[in-house]
């Protein structure tokens, strides 16, 4: 029996560096490796002895694409930790800077990163030539993300506003509300982005994992809630760890987590949270997945940039509710006094549930550091996805192989720079 | 007439500057137009191999299959330009450089052995020779694009060299050292961020990293006369830029001086 190999050196359009191999012994696939090399860099380690109010700033540059995440699970546990109580105003404040976020993540990765998969193009800027509104329009709702992180966070990479406690300073009532007309444009662009995307053609793929996210009782999961699962378990962010375990592999700089319960992976991200918290997204998003109608349960995680679609729908509807009532008169952030204690803190990344955990003495030093970045507890999910998918496309010629395992790849988003603690495709036939 | 070859790398970093590029919206059909990008994975599948025009190095050097990347890299590229923090001063994960990297190792992974990392994280211009280095963390897109248009035109780039606090000046934003108490580096740190921080209300951090002239012992002694102690103000600058030189020497002096004066 000859053996194949599928390599792919460099993932491309993703966030990071990494490659996948996978090895079959006749038309039996014997092992699949996402391979992160991305290069370690220990912020666990560096965090420590240094003071509280560094975390938001250094954990930001985990990832330049999602820094809000990192932003916010930081200061939420480190509240946690101080039993800093914070004032609604800014936790709603919190969630128009996650919403910022998203449209930027979910912008780009629709309309540069994927698509270009379903209309056979190698990147988004030579599909512009043929797609030139399509392309225009997602720069565009890319743009207003940016706008907003960088209103409200000051720069829309590695934003410089956010503290513990809150804000160094809430813009004004007029800053806020000259982004309304572009947003009510973006709103629209959003539902013409999702009913483009959901005509594409998808290739059957059926995943077996279990959807993990947060889950809110009265709002769409972003920045607080219980972890839910579609096994129907809930399990409260303080159990994170005992839950959830994250393991080390030999092939990859990232480690891969499993429930500690079935010992299997598990999925989190936008399909995860759809699936979860269909009936808690804003009025047009749920309309719009009926009108699309969007499996109640969706399995398929090609099928991922819809529910990215519908998640941008959603953010651009709350962004706009926050935009137009905003008053600004109030108490930036809430000052706090040391005292020794632990925190910890799940929000919900473009890409999924990021976990922080700190322990800090009582000069307000952190002695401890746990973070736990969706793109390395999906990695586990996305290999066994693969797996099954590269027994479906293994007949056909090796390029056209690897190009369509690394296009499964890049539907679940994966953000390799900040599994720090993630793609090439390599297949290998015996 | 062909047009000049850009590629994009990465080395170890957040990809921030990188994005910089995707985030510069409005003008990025305008470079994609001007220049042929042949290397640039984050964004596209297509590639190819040197020689390049220009190459954009994102990242520092921390594993010794990336010290070797850097020379090929090199031999492939007309112009290396480092953007960002990370590939000019070695980025935050320079601060291992201070500490027993296999006990950092052994903090964050279970089994160390099955990576290889270098004892430091070091800035590119340490490994190969540097044609320009765009400062920040991340990097100003106005300033890359301006980079990368005058580097086709044949022309020396220029990036301002002097510090936040001038343009706090310009901007009219009140200076919150004086105003508040707060602790700024702005004085130390070069100008390419617009004076944001303080116009947000909080001190300068240093991620531009030293200005041309700083005078980094002078802002010590009035860090310390606000009541700052040695240590606190050498956290401040082992920070993104904490390997540069005129931070790196700075925060180096203070520890010595405390540990002298604790005896
Ligand atoms: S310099 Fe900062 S923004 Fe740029 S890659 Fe490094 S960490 Fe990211
Ligand atoms: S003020 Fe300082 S820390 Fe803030 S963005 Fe500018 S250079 Fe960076």
């Amino acid at each position: 029996m000859t053996e194949r190999k599928i390599k792919v050196e460099t993932l491309t359009r993703v966030e990071g560096e990494g490659g996948l191999y996978v090895r079959l012994q006749g038309e039996q696939v014997e092992e699949v490796r996402l391979e992160i090399y991305e290069p370690p860099r220990l912020f666990e380690a560096l965090l420590r002895g240094r003071p509280l109010e560094d975390a938001p700033d250094i954990t930001a540059r985990i990832c330049g694409i999602c820094p809000v995440a990192y932003q916010m699970s930081s200061v939420h546990a480190m509240e946690m930790a101080l039993g800093v109580e914070i004032t609604p105003e800014i936790r709603r404040l919190r969630r128009l800077l996650y919403c910022g976020e998203w449209i930027e993540s979910h912008g780009l990765h629709m309309h540069l990163l994927h698509a270009p998969d379903f209309l056979g193009f190698e990147s988004g800027l030579a599909m512009a030539k043929q797609f030139p509104d399509e392309v225009n329009r997602g720069l565009r709702l890319k743009k207003h993300g940016n706008q907003l992180v960088d209103l409200l966070g000051g720069r829309a990479i590695h934003p410089v506003n956010v503290c513990v406690g809150g804000f160094y300073r809430i813009p004004s009532r007029n800053e806020f509300q000259k982004l309304v007309p572009d947003f009510e444009w973006g709103l629209n662009a959003a539902i013409e982005t999702t009913r483009w995307v959901a005509g594409f053609e998808y290739p059957e793929l059926e995943s077996e994992c279990e959807f993990v996210s947060l889950s809110h009782p009265d709002e769409y999961p972003m920045n607080e809630g219980v972890m839910q699962t579609s096994s129907g378990d809930q399990i409260e962010i303080s159990d994170y760890r005992d839950e959830f375990q994250e393991q080390q592999v030999p092939h990859s700089t990232a480690l891969h987590a499993i429930r500690k319960t079935t010992g299997r992976p598990y999925l989190l991200g936008p399909l995860s949270r759809v699936n979860l918290n269909r009936d808690r997204l804003s009025p047009s998003a749920r309309k719009l997945a009926d009108e699309i109608a969007f499996e109640p349960e969706c399995r398929n995680p090609h099928r991922a940039i819809i529910a990215r679609g519908l998640e941008l729908v959603h953010s651009y509807e709350e962004a706009l509710q926050i935009l137009r009532d905003e008053h600004s008169t109030r108490q930036p952030r809430v000052t706090y006094d040391y005292q020794a204690g632990v925190g910890m803190s799940a929000t919900e990344a473009p890409r999924g549930t990021l976990f922080h955990r700190y322990e800090i003495d009582t000069e307000g030093k952190i002695v401890e550091a746990d973070i736990i970045p969706p793109t390395s507890q999906n990695q586990a999910q996305i290999e066994v996805d693969l797996k099954a998918w590269v027994g479906q496309v293994i007949e056909k010629e090796e390029s056209q192989a690897a190009r369509l395992c690394e296009n499964l790849v890049r539907a679940y988003d994966p953000c390799i720079s900040c599994s720090t603690h993630f793609l090439n495709v390599t297949i290998e036939r015996s | 007439m062909c047009k000049p070859r850009l590629a994009v790398f990465k080395f170890a970093s957040c990809d921030g500057c990188q994005l910089s590029l995707l985030d510069a919206e409005d003008h990025l059909l305008a470079v994609a137009d001007a220049v042929e990008i042949v290397y640039f994975p984050e964004a596209t599948s297509h590639m190819e191999e040197g020689p390049y025009d220009i190459a954009l190095v994102e990242g520092s050097i921390t594993t010794p299959h990336d010290a070797e990347r850097i020379q090929q890299i090199r031999k492939d590229a007309r112009y290396l330009m480092t953007i960002g923090a990370c590939a000019t001063a070695g980025g935050i994960q320079a601060l291992r450089n201070w500490a027993d990297k296999d006990e950092f190792m052994q903090a964050v992974y279970a089994t160390p052995e099955y990576i290889q990392v270098l004892e430091t994280s070091t800035p590119i211009a340490e490994h190969v020779q540097v044609d320009f280095e765009l400062r920040g963390c991340p990097i100003n897109q106005y300033q890359l694009i301006e980079v990368i248009r005058s580097l086709l035109a044949g022309q020396t780039p220029r990036t301002p060299r002097h510090s936040v606090c001038l343009d706090c000046k310009r901007r009219g934003t009140v200076c919150v050292t004086v105003a508040q108490g707060t602790a700024c580096l702005g004085p130390v740190t070069q100008s390419g961020c617009h004076a944001l921080c303080p116009s947000y209300n909080r001190g300068c951090y240093g991620c531009f990293g030293p200005a041309l002239q700083a005078n980094l012992v002078s802002l010590s002694e009035q860090m310390e006369r606000e009541g700052a102690s040695k240590a606190e103000i050498a956290h401040k600058l082992k920070n993104f830029n904490a390997y540069s030189h005129a931070f790196r020497t700075e925060s180096t002096r203070l520890v010595q001086l405390e540990g002298d004066q604790r005896g």
